[in-house]
């Protein structure tokens, strides 16, 4: 029998638009192949900086996304009570004449009475401008529930962090350790770098207690008890500081160590830097013995300094590295049963640290100048990498335990040296390089600056002149001073509370605010719907924007709706947070592969019409609109001069950075695939924060101004004058109910701590219960995908099979999970690879009946459910009458990780509890068969 | 009864890396992408948004639970194709001769216009690899993505299948098994790549590079020790240690 004749070069498609993904937070460059005009095959973008030709199985599936029934198909006006889903189709001009007619007279009167929180945006630059220009101090993006741990204490340590502006050296670690869930940032990229070092047979070593995913590759699993991360990671520290595997030459000239510290305790300035002159920390240089400022040139700070000047002793940070981490308290011995992890095996694994970054030192032969003037023959590369994110920030001690992972990798000299953690442009920056919060509101005026920044001390939070928190979120106030990301997941109760004052609209952009994305779910759907005493809604408007039919849909009384992905541009800007790789800048476009084919907007170009129907500056000058939509902004606004959202082709086409705004910006964009790379210079491409040519080269780009190098901040002096204040000193003073925490928990350095959690509730809930995201879907978003779906239509809750004995459970047999604060009824899974006593689950594939376009007997209404049942956005009560936040005392990062629960058996179930009655569906139900 | 070519001129296939491979089904949802739109029928879905979502997979990523004995319990991650077996008997039990063997590569394909739906093949399959189409009514299953990697309509470098180029980790590797020289068959002979279940006597193509030994830990420690040799226990010590060292640099 013969062969069939084969064709083996069909035509492809008839034609690529290379645009950004969106289907997670990575920001891939894709392939998107239309055929007969409408999108039929979607890959990676072979040229891009950020995926370099692969897609993840999310970025495949993004045809069934952009084609999902549940997509939002016109402007909708509640016309039934709240939360009835009862809506009425109107047209884009009524709808945003009714925002105005909302939104003017607040902006008129009290800015603050309208609350902008904006979820997973990718346009923060732009979302914040526009809420400056309103005026009100209520903005911000879902950071505080996300990760801002991570980011603030990489700020505030080292003026970078990890994911968006920092990474692996892949190319040249030869150890690599990963922290807690880290799955979606940065999900290419990891999987990329694990790719390389698999390849090569570097070791991988992951610290997780459940074993999934990456680390289920690793070469060595670490099931570490939750929530005991940091105290791990400091015994680690002390294991390697009484090895003296540190690497001292690195820590002399380029962090904090040598910088001395005033030792008067008690006194005002006690644990304050010794300053000259012009406010400049004080070093003792070893080549003449005497004072010089950090950054004189040519002088070699010396790590041993001590002085004493006027009475007082003064003696560097170093010293109080020795003093406090060489104490009993840190052995292995003494954290081995807390962490769950032998004695033995930490010692092992400082050990190998130790061993890597010292014994096999990389050395790259690259000249570079270093900013104090001295010429350096090669580049020294310790290979020690370490990652992390939500897994490890959000508990209520995750700022410290991020703030200690940086003290380790620094110690090691693995910051920004080859084979550790490089920065990625506009990073490296230092926390007082960047704004201080601003949130000062007056009718009809702009804020008096940025709404986000990071305080360096009491003098910088939002407080009234009563000491009151000046933003509904309660950011930057005494519960949370450096809550440099906001509060989202603190607004709705807030404002439902009144506390610390009544708000009139909220507005949320792509935010599931009344299901995944709030702790305490059920009670955030109350407070959307509660009435005061004559019936008015206590929060009195809600606006929404989303491109689906989500489940904070029901609660809106005037819906914009937004595009999908392929039909929108948006702008990923290196003033906002851009696509960089660590060898190059690097910013990107989404534009509109195809039209809408509802009759929908993006939300960004949304924003402007309102912006100049509200004649907001910014927007409008003399009366007259600088922009018509988004695209417009994109390419003509200038921050300052010269400086716009996108840094490649400005003026004529010739400039790069800094440049006049160009018509043609965005064609250029797109003739480039979408994006543009600006590479870093050899000898610029490590010591970042040291480096005269990189400093040069971010001059260039528009990053700064003038150089700025900057010293990292072992010792975090902004986290002594919080801790002054709670001890007494200074014009700016805690409430009295928060001093102690105050107090304790802003030691400027790292420290480890129970969370109250663990130290009020072990007993009763003796179990802990994690959350993390599947690699195939992206928050709420993959259940309305036909695909993804079919790969995580479940979520079982898995436990360890001590826990299944314990309780004589089998698979699918159901169980009562109780916390503190609530209980839900879900079916379990065995599961082995798990931490012997802790149960997990898929975040964000339980659905509410109604939602997503979704039949209302989906697996993910009827077996799905969400772990924030069981978590409160408040701690338990202590009897004090206050409201205690579920929130790192720092930052305020949601504590999500926190949770303690208890297990029972339960009969067999047809329903997972609690059962939210279905919503009614603003689209049609969706057809039997995929678009 | 279909028959086997003697002997075929190349013998493609993939070689999976278990050892990288993270479990994110990158490779399953680029295939489904690529292979709805091209070769034969479109892979269907059933009741897509509905309470039971199946359709049509030509790649798909098992997750098993080792426990060893003497070491924690392991999640290993199993993405299973087409093995584009020598011996395939899913070819000799065809009844109308739509399953065949390229004898110029030796991938193993459907012919859906010769296809009737009787899903012999598919029983016959011992690793399961074959998929009716319940809309199409056509047995489907892996093409090695033919349509892409003699296409001259693709780039060269992207003449490859859909799920080796958009695997992130790098854990899909494509080429000619049947030479020795190529660096699929290195890699194989390099990292033990075994056959799957070889007591069938399907002669599979693809090939599974296995997992390296993981939590050996105590295997080092003593090795490692002198890395930690303590030059101080307490802080003093520490400053003392610090003094001297910083003399000498």
């Amino acid at each position: 029998m013969s062969q069939p004749d084969l064709p083996l070069s069909p035509p492809v498609s008839d034609e690529v638009r290379q645009t950004t993904c969106y289907m997670c937070a990575c920001r891939c460059g894709i392939n998107v192949h239309l055929r007969g005009g409408t999108v039929s095959y979607i890959e990676g973008n072979r040229h891009h900086p950020v995926n370099k030709g692969v897609l993840c199985a999310k970025g495949s599936a993004g045809i069934m996304q952009h084609t999902a029934p549940s997509r939002l198909r016109a402007p909708l006006r509640r016309v039934g009570p709240r939360g009835s889903g009862e809506f009425e189709e109107i047209s884009w001009d009524e709808a945003l004449e009714t925002a105005v007619s909302w939104l003017k007279p607040l902006r008129e009167s009290a800015p603050e009475k309208l609350a902008f929180f904006t979820g997973r945006d990718q346009s923060q630059s732009f979302t914040s401008f526009w809420a400056q220009g309103f005026g009100t101090p209520n903005y911000a993006a879902h950071g505080g529930f996300c990760s801002v741990n991570m980011a603030a204490a990489g700020i505030y340590t080292m003026g970078g962090a990890f994911w968006e502006f920092g990474a692996p050296d892949w190319d040249n670690t030869k150890l690599f350790m990963l922290f807690g869930v880290a799955e979606d940032h940065d999900s290419n990229p990891i999987k990329m770098g694990l790719g390389q070092l698999k390849a090569r047979g570097a070791k991988v070593i992951g610290v997780n207690p459940i074993r999934t995913g990456y680390n289920a590759v690793a070469d060595e699993w670490v099931g570490i008890t939750p929530g005991t991360d940091g105290l791990f990671i400091l015994s680690l520290v002390h294991c390697l500081l009484s090895a003296g595997r540190i690497d001292l030459d690195y820590l002399a000239r380029y962090t904090n160590a040598p910088v001395l510290v005033n030792g008067q305790a008690g006194a005002a300035d006690f644990g304050l830097f010794l300053r000259d002159a012009d406010g400049k920390p004080q070093v003792i240089d070893r080549h003449t013995g005497k004072l010089a400022a950090w950054d004189a040139p040519g002088i070699l700070p010396d790590l041993r300094g001590e002085l004493v000047q006027d009475g007082v002793t003064h003696r560097s940070v170093m010293h109080q590295i020795a003093q406090t981490y060489l104490t009993d308290a840190y052995t292995p011995e003494a954290v081995a049963e807390r962490c769950g992890i032998p004695a033995a095996r930490i010692r092992a694994i400082a050990a190998l640290l130790a061993k890597t970054a010292f014994e096999d030192a990389i050395e790259i032969d690259q000249p570079w100048t270093d900013f104090r003037g001295e010429r350096h023959a090669t580049m020294t590369g310790r290979p020690v990498a370490f990652h992390a994110m939500r897994g490890i920030s959000a508990h209520a001690n995750g700022f410290q335990t991020c703030r200690a992972l940086h003290l380790l990798q620094i110690l090691l000299g693995a910051v920004e040296t080859p084979g550790g953690m490089r920065f990625k442009p506009p990073y490296p920056k230092p926390a007082d390089a960047h704004p201080k919060p601003h949130a000062k509101a007056a009718p009809d005026q702009p804020l008096d600056g940025p709404h986000l920044g990071y305080p360096q001390g009491p003098d910088d939070l939002a407080l009234d002149a009563d000491g009151q928190p000046l933003r509904i979120d309660k950011a930057f106030s005494w519960e949370n001073p450096l809550s440099v990301h906001g509060l989202m997941h603190m607004v709705i109760s807030n404002a439902h509370a009144g506390d610390p004052y009544k708000i009139d609209t909220l507005m949320l952009y792509m935010a599931n605010m009344a299901w995944n994305s709030s702790m305490n779910t059920r009670a955030v759907m109350e407070m959307l719907t509660d009435t005061d005493a004559d019936g008015a809604y206590k929060i009195p408007r809600i606006i929404y924007s989303d491109a689906y039919s989500s489940e904070m849909v029901t609660y809106a009384d005037l819906i914009l709706p937004d595009t999908t992905y392929l039909e929108r541009h948006d702008c990923i800007s290196l003033l906002d947070r851009p696509i960089s790789e660590p060898h190059a800048a690097a910013d990107a476009i989404r534009w509109p592969v195809v039209a809408p084919d509802r009759d929908v907007r993006g939300f960004q170009s949304v924003l402007v019409d309102l912006a100049n129907r509200l004649g907001l500056p910014g927007f409008v000058e003399g009366g007259v609109p600088l922009y018509a939509d988004y695209a417009e902004y994109i390419t003509r606004h200038q921050r300052k001069p010269g400086i716009g959202p996108l840094a490649g082709w400005r003026g004529s086409g010739e400039d790069t950075g800094r440049g006049a705004p160009n018509a043609q910006q965005l064609d250029r964009y797109i003739a480039n695939g979408g994006f543009a790379t600006f590479p870093i210079p050899p000898e610029a491409q490590f010591y970042k924060p040291w480096n005269r040519a990189y400093q040069d080269y971010a001059v260039g780009m528009g990053f700064y101004d003038a150089p700025q190098p900057y010293l990292f901040q072992l010792y975090a002096e902004p986290l002594q004058r919080f801790r002054l204040a709670g001890q007494g000193h200074g014009p700016h003073q805690p409430p009295e109910h928060l001093r102690a925490q105050v107090a304790e928990r802003f030691d400027p350095l790292p420290l480890w701590y129970d969370t109250e959690h663990d130290t009020g509730q072990a007993d009763e809930y003796p179990v802990h219960a994690l959350t993390q995201r599947p690699m195939a879907m992206y928050h709420s978003w993959g259940s309305q995908n036909a695909w993804l779906r079919q790969i995580h239509g479940q979520n079982p809750l898995y436990v360890p099979t001590r826990l299944m004995r314990a309780h004589g459970l089998q698979d699918g047999d159901w169980a009562h999970v109780t916390s503190a604060h609530g209980r839900i009824t879900v079916p379990v899974v065995e599961m082995a690879a798990l931490n012997d006593n802790t149960v997990w689950t898929w975040n964000a594939i339980g659905k509410r009946k109604g939602a997503w376009a979704l039949s209302e007997d989906a697996p993910e209404a009827t077996k799905g459910f969400l772990l924030n049942n069981l978590i409160h956005e408040l701690l338990p009560p202590k009897g004090d009458g206050l409201r205690w936040s579920n929130s790192d005392p720092i930052t305020g990062q949601a504590a999500w990780f926190d949770l303690r629960v208890r297990l029972e058996k339960a009969p067999p179930q047809t329903q997972s509890q609690p059962a939210t009655p279905a919503q009614s569906s603003p689209v049609p139900p969706a057809p039997k068969a995929r678009p | 009864m279909t028959c086997l070519p003697d002997k075929t001129d190349r013998q493609l296939g993939l070689v999976i890396d278990l050892d990288t491979c993270v479990g994110c089904h990158a490779c399953v949802v680029s295939c489904k992408g690529w292979n709805t739109e091209h070769y034969g029928a479109p892979l269907s879905d059933q009741d897509p948004y509905g309470a039971d979502p199946s359709g049509t997979f030509l790649n798909r990523v098992h997750s098993y639970e080792l426990r060893p004995e003497d070491a924690p319990a392991q999640l290993v991650h199993f993405p299973k194709s087409c093995l584009h077996c020598v011996d395939a008997p899913c070819v000799t039990v065809c009844p109308t001769g739509a399953s065949y063997k390229r004898t110029e590569d030796g991938i193993v394909l459907v012919n859906e216009s010769d296809c009737i739906g009787c899903g012999l093949c598919a029983w016959a399959c011992p690793y399961g690899a074959r998929e009716l189409d319940l809309a199409a009514g056509v047995m489907k299953k892996c093409t090695l993505c033919v349509d892409r990697i003699y296409n001259d309509n693709l780039p060269p470098q992207d003449r490859t299948p859909a799920c080796v180029r958009t695997c992130p980790a790098g854990a899909r590797h494509f080429g000619d098994l049947s030479d020795p020289a190529s660096e699929v068959s290195q890699l194989v002979a390099e990292r033990g790549g075994f056959e799957l279940m070889p007591e069938q006597g399907t002669a599979p193509a693809n090939r599974y590079l296995p997992p390296r030994p993981k939590d050996r830990w105590q295997d080092d420690a003593s090795v490692l020790a002198p890395f930690l040799e303590p030059v101080a226990q307490e802080p003093k010590g520490f400053l003392g240690w610090l003094d001297r060292t910083l003399e000498k640099l």
